[in-house]
C-alpha cells in the first residue's frame, strides 16, 4: 500500500518538474504495484533471470557506498535496509532490460533515497562532510531539495496521517542534518544563513496566512447558512461579503483622499457661501424632516460635491484637492473595473470545459450531485428529492429524447409569458418617466406634501418590490428547469431595474439641463447683488464695508449636489424598502404561519402561505443595482460610499438573521456553481453602464459656477490641464499635449483593436489545437481498446511493438500539450495524467482484497515469461487489463 | 490561546500544519470538535500522542456528517482499520481532504475510495447501485437503478471492462464542473 501510494505521490511531484522522468515514473508505478507482495515477486519474476537481481543490488550498493560506509556497522539497520533493497531490486529486475533502464534506475535511486534510505548511516557521515567530493555534494544537495519539496507537498499526499507525520519528521531531520554540510568553506556560512532566512520566511508566511484567514469575516455565519440552504443561497452571502470588501476599499480611498483633507485643511464651515446654509433655509435646517431628505445642514456638508472649494491647494501641505477629487473619482471606477475583471478571470480559470459535461450526464449526477456541505435534515430531504427527480428526468430524456407531448402549448405559453413581461417592463418604464416629470412640476410649486416630494423614490421602490414576484408568477407558465428559470428571471429583473434606472437618469438629465440653462441668469443676479451691496449709498464711506454674510449671497442650484442628493435618497429608500420587505414578507409571514397554525382550519405550514423561500435572484440584482447607484453617485456625493458600507454591514447581519429565522430551503435545490461568474458579468455590465453618465457629465457638462471643486472651470477635466500646466515642467506639458493629439490617439486605438483581434485569434487557435489533441487522445484510447480486445489472439511480440508506439505517441502528445498550453490548468493536465497514471491507478487498490492481490501478482497465462516484464514496463496498464479479463465478472 | 500549548506541543502543531490544509486555529478548532464528541474518552493533552479512537456512532452524528448518505463510507475510508472508528489523526485527515484547499487529485482519489463500497479497487455495478440507492433513498425502481448504472458505466468506463477503475474515475471527475464545490465539507 505504502509503496503504491508513494509511487503515485512521487509521480505527481516529478511530472511537474521534468517530462523526461516519465519513463521512470511509469516504471515506478509498475514497481509499486509489484511491490505489494515481495514474496510472490521473488517467485514470479525472479526465476527467469536469476542474474539480474544481484546486479541491481550491487548497483544499489555502489550508489550507497560513498555515503553509507560507516552505516553498515549498525547491523540491525543494514539488514532492514537490505531487505528493502532486495525487494526493490527484485522488482526492478522484473521491470526492464537493464541496459536501457540503467540511467533511469540510477536517477530513481537518488530520488528514492531521501525517502527510504535516509538512514543513520548517512547521518553519521555528516562529520566527515569536509571530505565530500563535488559530485556527492551535488547529490546531497539534490536530496535535500527533494526532501524540502516533500515537506512542502506533504499535505497533498494521499497517505494516512501517521505516515505523513513520520515521513515529515524524517525529511525534516534529513534536511536539518545536511543543510549545514552543504556549501563549502566560505560559502557554508552564507548557505546556512540563507537557509535560516528561508525558514523564517516560511514561518512568517504561514503566520501571515493564519492571520489572513482570521481576518475574513462572517465565515461561520456563511457556513451555517450553507449547511442549511445549500450553496446557492450561500453564494449570495459570499457575494455580499465580497461587495463589502470592495466598498471598504472605495470608502478608504474617498475618505482618506477627499473628505478628511477637506475637513482638516479646507476653509471651515460658514466661511464662504458654498459652505453655508442660505438665509431662507436657516431656521428649518436642523429639523429632522429636512435632514432626513438630505437637505439643510447635510446638504452643505462634506458629504456632497457642492461643499468643496475650488481653491487649487489647501493647507500647509499644499494638497491639491480639486485634482485629488478628480483622480479619486476616476480611480473608484478604475479599481472597481480591475477587481471585477480579476475575480471574473480567476473564476473562469478553475472551471472545467463546458463541452465535456454532455458526455457524462449520469456520471456527474451520480458522483457530484450530493452537496457534502449539507448539514441540515430538511435541506437533505429536499436534496434527496431533487436528486431523485433529476435522475428520473434524465432517464425520461434518455428513453424518449424527442417525445415532447405538448410542445405547441409550451411554446405558446412561453411566448405569452414573454409578451406579458415586456408589457410589464414598458409599463414600469412609462410610470417612472411620468412620475419623474410630475416631480419636476412639484419642485416648482411651493409647500408640496411629503408624498409628492418622495413620489419618485416610492414608486421606484414599489416597482422593485412588486415586479419580481409578478415576473416569477408569470414565469411559472413557462415551465423551465429551475436553473434556466433563474437565468431568465435574473435577465428580466435586470431589464426592469436597468430600464427604471435609465429612465430615472434621463429625467434627471433633463432636470440638470434645465438648471444649467438657468445658471446664467442666477450668475448675473449674484453678480449684481454683490455689486449693489458694495456700491450702494447710505453707508459711511470712511469705513470699509464688512463683506456680505455668506448666507445672504444668492447662489445657483448646484446641479451636482442635487444629483448626489437624489442618489443618496434613492439608496436610503432602497435600503429601507428592502428591510421592510424582509420584515413584513418574511418575518411576519413566518410568525403568522408558525403561531396561527395552532388555531387555523388548514395546515398553514404545508398549505397556502407557508414560509418564504430566499429570493436569490432578486437579492443579487438588488445588490448589483445598488452598487451601480453607488458608483454613479459617489462622484457627486462622496459620502455615499460610507452610507453604502453601513448598509452592507447591516444587511449582512439582518439578512443572515432573517434567512435563518424565517426562510425555508428551496424546494428544488440547485447549485450555484457557475452562477458566480454570471453575477460578476452583470456587475461588470452595470459598472460600465454607470460609468457612462458620469463620464458624460465630466466630459461635456459645465460644472456649476459657485459650488464644488471645479467651479469656475469650463469642464471638469480642465483640472488636469491646469495641474499639468502649473505644476509639471513645461516639457511634460508639451508631451501631454502631444499625446492628446487625435492623430496619435486614433492610431493607438487602432493598435489596441489589432491587439485584441490578434489575441483573440491566437486563443481560438489554441483552443482548437486543444480540442484536436483531446480528440487524438480519445482516438488513441479507442485504438487501445480494440488492441486489447484482440490481444488474446495475437502474439505478444506484435502487441508489444504497437504498445511501444502508442506509449511513445502518448508521451509526445503530452509534450506537445504542455508546450501549447502554458497554463497548467487542471483540464489540460488530464490527458497527460491519463498517459501516466494508468499503471498506478489500474492497480490502485488491488492490494486491499486478498483475492485481487493474488491475481495481480500472477502472470497472465499464455504470455511468455520473459516478455511479460518488458511489456508491463512499457505499458503498465496492459497487464492490468489482462488481469481484469481474467477476473470473473461481477 | 493559552490552552493550545497544553494540548499540542509547538512541533506537533507545526507538523499538523505541514500535513493538512489547516491553519493553527483551525486545527485547534477541529481538536475541540473532536474532543467534544467524546469528552470522557479524549484527553485534553495530546503531547504524548495517546492512542484514542472515537467510535463511528459518535463521528457519524456530527452535524457535518449526519445527513450525508455516505457518512459511513467516509468514516471507513479515513479510519485506519476500515471500521469507522477514528483517531484524531484520521479525523484531521478526513477534514483536510474535504477542505476547500485540497487539490482535485487528492479529492478524486478519496472520492473514488468512498464510492468503492466493497473495497475491491474498482467501482463496479454493485457499487454504483449502492450509490444510487443512497442518493435517492431507494425511491427509484430496480429497472431505473440498473439503467442509471448502465449509463454511468457506458459514459465513464474507458477500457470497457464493466467497471470503473481509478483512472476512469479520475478522468471523469476531473471534468466535472461541480466536483470541487460539492465534495467539500466546511468545518
Amino acid at each position: 500500500m505504502s509503496h503504491r501510494l508513494k509511487g503515485r505521490g512521487e509521480e505527481g511531484d516529478r511530472s511537474g518538474r521534468r517530462p523526461s522522468r516519465k519513463q521512470a515514473a511509469r516504471a515506478e508505478g509498475a514497481a509499486g504495484r509489484r511491490g505489494a507482495q515481495p514474496g510472490q515477486k521473488e517467485q514470479a519474476g525472479g526465476s527467469p533471470r536469476p542474474g539480474s537481481p544481484r546486479r541491481k543490488q550491487a548497483e544499489c550498493r555502489r550508489h550507497l557506498e560513498p555515503l553509507g560506509e560507516q552505516g553498515r556497522s549498525s547491523a540491525e539497520r543494514t539488514s532492514k535496509g537490505r531487505r528493502k533493497r532486495d525487494g526493490r531490486a527484485s522488482l526492478k529486475k522484473q521491470r526492464a532490460p537493464p541496459k536501457t533502464e540503467k540511467e533511469v534506475s540510477r536517477q530513481e535511486e537518488m530520488w528514492k533515497r531521501p525517502k527510504k534510505h535516509r538512514p543513520p548511516s548517512l547521518a553519521s557521515s555528516a562529520s566527515g562532510a569536509e571530505c565530500l567530493s563535488e559530485e556527492e555534494r551535488a547529490r546531497i544537495l539534490e536530496q535535500v531539495e527533494d526532501s524540502k519539496k516533500l515537506i512542502a507537498t506533504m499535505r497533498n499526499k494521499p497517505w494516512p496521517m501517521t505516515k505523513k507525520l513520520r515521513e515529515l519528521r524524517e525529511a525534516q531531520e534529513f534536511v536539518e542534518k545536511y543543510e549545514g554540510v552543504l556549501g563549502k568553506g566560505k560559502g557554508k556560512r552564507l548557505y546556512a544563513y540563507r537557509m535560516l532566512v528561508a525558514k523564517k520566511w516560511v514561518k512568517f508566511k504561514r503566520d501571515f496566512d493564519n492571520f489572513k484567514t482570521q481576518c475574513i469575516p462572517w465565515e461561520m455565519k456563511i457556513k451555517d447558512i450553507e449547511s442549511h440552504f445549500g450553496s446557492s443561497v450561500a453564494s449570495y452571502f459570499i457575494f455580499l461579503r465580497w461587495m463589502y470588501g470592495v466598498n471598504l476599499v472605495l470608502f478608504g480611498l474617498i475618505f482618506g483622499l477627499v473628505i478628511i483633507p477637506e475637513v482638516l485643511m479646507g476653509v471651515p464651515y460658514g466661511s464662504i457661501p458654498r459652505k453655508t446654509v442660505p438665509r431662507a433655509e436657516e431656521e428649518k435646517a436642523m429639523d429632522f424632516s429636512v435632514l432626513w431628505d438630505f437637505e439643510g445642514y447635510i446638504k452643505y456638508s462634506a458629504l456632497f460635491y457642492g461643499y468643496y472649494n475650488n481653491q487649487r491647494t489647501i493647507g500647509w501641505l499644499r494638497y491639491r484637492l480639486p485634482m485629488a477629487y478628480f483622480m479619486v473619482g476616476v480611480s473608484v471606477f478604475g479599481y472597481s473595473l480591475m477587481i471585477v475583471i480579476r475575480s471574473m478571470a480567476s473564476n473562469t480559470q478553475g472551471r472545467a470545459s463546458d463541452g465535456e459535461s454532455a458526455n457524462f450526464t449520469f456520471s456527474f449526477k451520480m458522483f457530484t450531485s450530493w452537496d457534502y456541505l449539507i448539514g441540515n435534515s430538511e435541506t437533505a430531504d429536499n436534496k434527496y428529492a431533487s436528486i431523485t427527480t433529476s435522475f428520473k428526468e434524465s432517464i425520461v430524456d434518455e428513453q424518449e429524447s424527442n417525445k415532447e407531448e405538448n410542445i405547441h402549448l409550451t411554446r405558446f405559453l412561453r411566448v405569452l409569458a414573454n409578451f406579458l413581461i415586456i408589457c410589464c417592463l414598458c409599463g414600469s418604464g412609462y410610470l417612472i418617466y411620468f412620475v419623474v416629470k410630475r416631480s419636476q412640476e412639484f419642485s416648482k410649486m411651493q409647500n408640496v406634501s411629503w408624498y409628492e416630494r418622495n413620489e419618485v423614490e416610492i414608486v421606484m421602490s414599489l416597482l422593485g418590490m412588486f415586479c419580481p414576484p409578478l415576473f416569477e408568477t408569470i414565469a411559472a407558465l413557462e415551465n423551465y428547469h429551475p436553473r434556466v428559470g433563474l437565468k431568465w428571471q435574473l435577465g428580466r429583473i435586470f431589464a426592469l431595474f436597468l430600464g427604471n434606472l435609465y429612465t430615472f437618469l434621463l429625467a434627471l438629465m433633463d432636470d440638470v439641463h434645465l438648471k444649467l440653462s438657468n445658471e446664467e441668469t442666477i450668475k448675473n443676479i449674484t453678480h449684481w447683488t454683490l455689486f449693489n451691496y458694495y456700491n450702494s449709498s447710505g453707508w459711511n464711506e470712511s469705513v470699509p464695508r464688512p463683506p456680505l454674510h455668506p448666507a445672504d449671497v444668492p447662489r445657483g442650484s448646484c446641479w451636482e449636489t442635487a444629483v448626489g442628493i437624489e442618489f443618496m435618497r434613492l439608496t436610503v429608500s432602497d435600503m429601507l424598502v428592502t428591510y421592510i420587505t424582509i420584515l413584513l414578507g418574511d418575518f411576519l409571514r413566518a410568525c403568522f404561519v408558525r403561531f396561527m397554525n395552532y388555531c387555523w382550519c388548514w395546515d398553514l405550514e404545508a398549505g397556502f402561505p407557508s414560509y418564504a423561500e430566499f429570493d436569490i435572484s432578486g437579492n443579487v440584482l438588488g445588490l448589483i443595482f445598488n452598487q451601480g447607484m453607488i458608483w454613479m453617485g459617489s462622484f457627486y456625493a462622496p459620502g455615499l460610499v460610507g452610507i453604502n458600507v453601513l448598509r452592507l454591514l447591516t444587511s449582512m447581519y439582518f439578512q443572515c438573521w432573517a434567512v435563518m429565522s424565517s426562510n425555508v430551503p428551496h424546494e428544488r435545490m440547485f447549485k450555484a456553481s457557475r452562477s458566480n461568474n454570471f453575477y460578476m458579468g452583470l456587475l461588470l455590465l452595470v459598472l460600465f453602464l454607470s460609468l457612462l453618465p458620469v463620464a458624460y457629465t465630466i466630459m461635456s457638462l459645465p460644472p456649476s459656477f459657485d459650488c464644488g471643486p471645479f467651479s469656475g472651470k469650463n469642464r471638469m477635466y480642465d483640472v488636469i490641464h491646469e495641474t499639468i500646466e502649473n505644476d509639471f515642467p513645461t516639457f511634460l506639458g508639451k508631451i501631454f499635449a502631444f499625446l492628446a493629439n487625435p492623430g496619435l490617439i486614433i492610431p493607438a486605438i487602432l493598435l489596441m483593436f489589432l491587439a485584441i483581434y490578434y489575441l483573440n485569434s491566437v486563443s481560438k487557435s489554441l483552443s482548437r489545437a486543444n480540442a484536436q489533441l483531446r480528440k487524438k487522445i480519445q482516438a488513441l484510447r479507442v485504438v487501445e481498446k480494440s488492441h486489447k480486445s484482440v490481444k488474446g489472439r495475437r502474439s505478444t511480440a506484435e502487441s508489444e511493438d504497437t504498445a511501444k508506439d502508442a506509449s511513445q505517441n502518448a508521451t509526445q502528445l503530452q509534450l506537445t500539450e504542455e508546450g501549447t498550453t502554458p497554463h497548467p490548468a487542471s483540464q489540460n493536465q488530464t490527458p497527460g495524467k491519463k498517459a501516466q497514471d494508468p499503471g498506478t491507478s489500474s492497480s490502485a487498490s488491488g492490494t486491499t482484497l486478498p483475492a485481487s492481490r493474488h491475481l495481480s501478482g500472477a502472470q497472465p497465462p499464455g504470455v511468455r515469461p520473459d516478455s511479460g516484464p518488458a511489456r508491463s514496463q512499457t505499458h503498465p496498464w496492459r497487464s492490468a487489463s489482462g488481469k481484469s479479463a481474467l477476473r470473473p465478472p461481477h | 490561546m493559552g490552552n493550545k500549548q497544553t494540548v499540542f506541543t509547538h512541533e506537533q502543531l507545526e507538523a499538523y500544519q505541514d500535513c493538512t490544509f489547516f491553519t493553527r486555529k483551525e486545527i485547534m478548532r477541529l481538536f475541540y470538535r473532536y474532543q467534544d464528541l467524546a469528552p470522557q474518552l479524549v484527553p485534553l493533552d495530546y503531547t504524548s500522542c495517546p492512542d484514542v479512537k472515537v467510535p463511528y456512532e459518535l463521528i457519524g452524528s456530527m452535524p457535518e456528517l449526519k445527513d450525508n448518505p455516505f457518512r459511513q463510507r467516509i468514516a471507513q475510508v479515513f479510519s485506519e482499520d476500515g471500521d469507522g472508528h477514528m483517531t484524531l489523526d484520521n479525523f484531521l485527515d478526513m477534514f483536510s481532504v474535504m477542505s476547500e484547499m485540497a487539490p482535485r487529485d487528492l479529492k478524486a482519489y478519496y472520492a473514488f475510495k468512498i464510492y468503492d463500497f466493497n473495497n475491491d479497487g474498482y467501482i463496479c455495478a454493485w457499487d454504483l447501485e449502492q450509490t444510487v440507492t443512497k442518493l435517492t433513498r431507494g425511491e427509484l425502481s430496480a429497472e431505473e437503478v440498473s439503467l442509471v448504472c448502465e449509463r454511468v458505466l457506458d459514459e465513464a468506463d474507458g477500457d470497457h471492462d464493466g467497471r470503473l477503475s481509478l483512472e476512469d474515475f479520475q478522468n471523469m471527475i476531473l471534468r466535472a464542473p461541480d466536483f470541487l464545490s460539492t465534495f467539500h465539507i466546511r468545518i
